[in-house]
């Protein structure tokens, strides 16, 4: 029997809205243990992105036909679902981007090249994605800037005790994942604000593991920039978001120069778009701000609290299960977690787990997931890694621990 | 194809007892070659006097693999001369890559021959190559190089 929390989250029904779910990998059931990778699609996104093409598809912001028209304003309507989703103030505030990667170098190409100097720090943590790391390692060494890094626990949570000596009359900056992409650590982020805000320092946030694991409300963490990319959120790929405070926005510089970020252009002088425009030079990824459109309406469609319920039931009986299991020792033991099962086998290579998985139909991530400091830190080169949504099943947690029995067959 | 057949004994035996993984004393040429898509690091160490592989050794961290195939590297190069270890290196390319290769060339490969399965997992085919790209290097350079299979 399933619990009541979970019984109110009718995960077969969900199931049944991704295709691809359905469908037998090397003659097995298809598991899909790969979300902090990327997440699958439902057919509402599909759906959403076809229409666009097959019956809206025009350039946006310019021709004053009904086609661009409509595009427009679905464009538009898109940047108004993720200024709800994020509870933004603003809609003006909400920056279409290719993903958290490009939404991080936004921020570090154009506050950080404009408030970064020769001397100043930056702080990030030792447990950040590479896309979080090296856009501000390439800032401060063109700047001559000191990147410091927020020392983590053996479990995997940030040493926030050692915040408070770090922050200086110097930091200009602090970056810090929400979730981490290797561990599932959940951070502090209101207690990380507090105590940079106190000193004026503002707070980016790499939200790209946490938006489809739990409510994100950009005014209650307080931070000043948050990113976050449409594919882990079930939207495609090549769209993302970057939140900024409207203030902090309209006193950057552009990031690309182009079409739309320009009000006017002479051979001697642009003036700039206002925000966003600023900030979007080019056409953008129409159809993609659509698909994520339909994916915010598709995650608003369930209940949240039922969700995250059903996630963490989930997590807490991979981790007894894979506990239990002989040789394995999870990797990312922090006590707030979110939807990632890191771990080592002892004697098996994480690349070989991976391949034997695979030909059982179960899909993880092995390697160092972007993270080598983290690995490095952690003491191990690389970890197999089983990430979770909300699609995912009891029996398919089952199928994962059946499947590492035979990893355990082939190497003893 | 059944897994067996990519994980067999023989290299099941060679990852947990890794034969040359040491340094060799002397040694005079060294490379350190790098799989960034795994993180396999792996370290080739070659005693070469005239133009024989007089001796050959490994150290580093791999998938089994990447550790198998560097080990029957290590037993099948030692005492050869470089041309003949080129041309090693190219047969076993062609074993990973080229779905064709006949029993001939096969039967030139001798023990390494087990590693044929690794061409039916694309993924895969980095882990065997990379001591054998690292081994390239080292034959190249005298100085300390690293190289990439990406």
């Amino acid at each position: 029997m399933l619990s009541n929390t979970v019984s109110a989250f009718d995960v077969q029904k969900i199931r049944r809205d991704f295709p691809i779910l359905n469908q037998r990998i090397h003659g097995n059931a298809l598991v899909y243990l790969d979300n902090a990778a990327t997440t699958q699609k439902p057919q509402a996104v599909i759906d959403a992105m076809v229409r666009s093409y097959a019956e809206d598809n025009a350039n946006i912001h310019r021709g004053v036909h009904l086609l661009s028209e409509r595009a427009t304003q679905a464009y538009e309507l898109a940047r108004e679902k993720v200024q709800k989703f994020l509870n933004a103030p603003h809609a003006r505030e909400i920056i279409f981007v290719r993903g958290t990667t490009e939404a991080i170098n936004l921020v570090a190409q154009t506050y950080g090249r404009a408030n970064v100097g020769k001397g100043d720090e930056v702080l990030i943590t030792e447990m950040e994605h590479h896309s979080n790391i090296v856009p501000w390692q390439m800032l401060c060494d063109e700047k001559g800037a000191l990147l410091k890094v927020l020392p983590i626990t053996d479990e995997g949570e940030l040493r926030i005790d050692l915040l408070d000596g770090m922050l200086t009359d110097r930091t200009k900056i602090v970056a810090v994942a929400h979730v981490s992409n290797s561990l599932g650590t959940v951070n502090p982020i209101t207690t990380i604000v507090e105590k940079a805000h106190a000193r004026g320092i503002p707070v980016l946030v790499d939200g790209a593991q946490a938006v489809a694991h739990m409510p994100v409300d950009v005014q209650a963490l307080g931070a000043d920039f948050y990113a976050f990319s449409g594919h882990k959120l079930f939207g495609p790929t090549g769209i993302g978001v970057l939140w900024g405070r409207l203030p902090l926005l309209e006193a950057m510089p552009p990031y690309q120069g182009g079409g739309d970020m320009i009000s006017s252009v002479t051979f001697k002088k642009t003036t700039y778009n206002v925000v966003p425009n600023k900030f979007e030079a080019g056409t953008p990824n129409i159809a993609g701000s659509v698909g994520l459109g339909a994916a915010i309406d598709f995650v608003k469609s369930l209940d949240f609290a039922a969700m995250q319920a059903h996630e963490n039931e989930l997590l807490a009986y991979g981790t007894r299960a894979l506990t239990a299991v002989p040789g394995i020792r999870i990797v990312g033991t922090a006590a707030h977690k979110a939807s990632v099962l890191s771990f080592v086998m002892e004697d098996v290579h994480p690349h070989d787990i991976g391949t034997i998985l695979d030909q059982q139909g179960v899909a993880i991530r092995t390697g160092h997931h972007c993270t080598q400091p983290l690995m490095e830190r952690m003491g191990v080169p690389a970890t197999a890694r089983a990430s979770l949504a909300l699609y995912n099943t009891k029996e398919e947690i089952d199928a994962l621990i059946g499947a590492l029995a035979k990893v355990r067959e082939i190497f003893s | 194809m059944d897994l067996r057949e990519l994980y067999q004994e023989v290299i099941l035996d060679h990852n947990k007892r890794p034969r040359n993984f040491r340094v060799p004393d002397p040694v005079n040429r060294k490379a350190e070659g790098y799989n960034p898509l795994c993180g396999d690091k792996i370290t080739v160490f070659l005693y070469i006097e005239g133009d024989v592989i007089k001796d050959l050794g490994f150290q580093g961290t791999g998938c089994a693999i990447s550790k198998a195939s560097a080990s029957m590297m290590t037993d099948a190069l030692k005492g050869k001369t470089l041309s003949e270890a080129d041309a090693f290196f190219e047969q076993f390319h062609t074993m990973l890559t080229v779905p064709t290769t006949s029993d001939v060339e096969m039967d030139a490969l001798g023990k390494l021959a087990v590693l044929s399965g690794v061409r039916e997992y694309p993924m895969r085919v980095k882990c065997a190559s990379l001591a054998w790209h690292t081994l390239k290097a080292a034959m190249l350079q005298t100085e300390h190089e690293v190289v990439s299979t990406e």
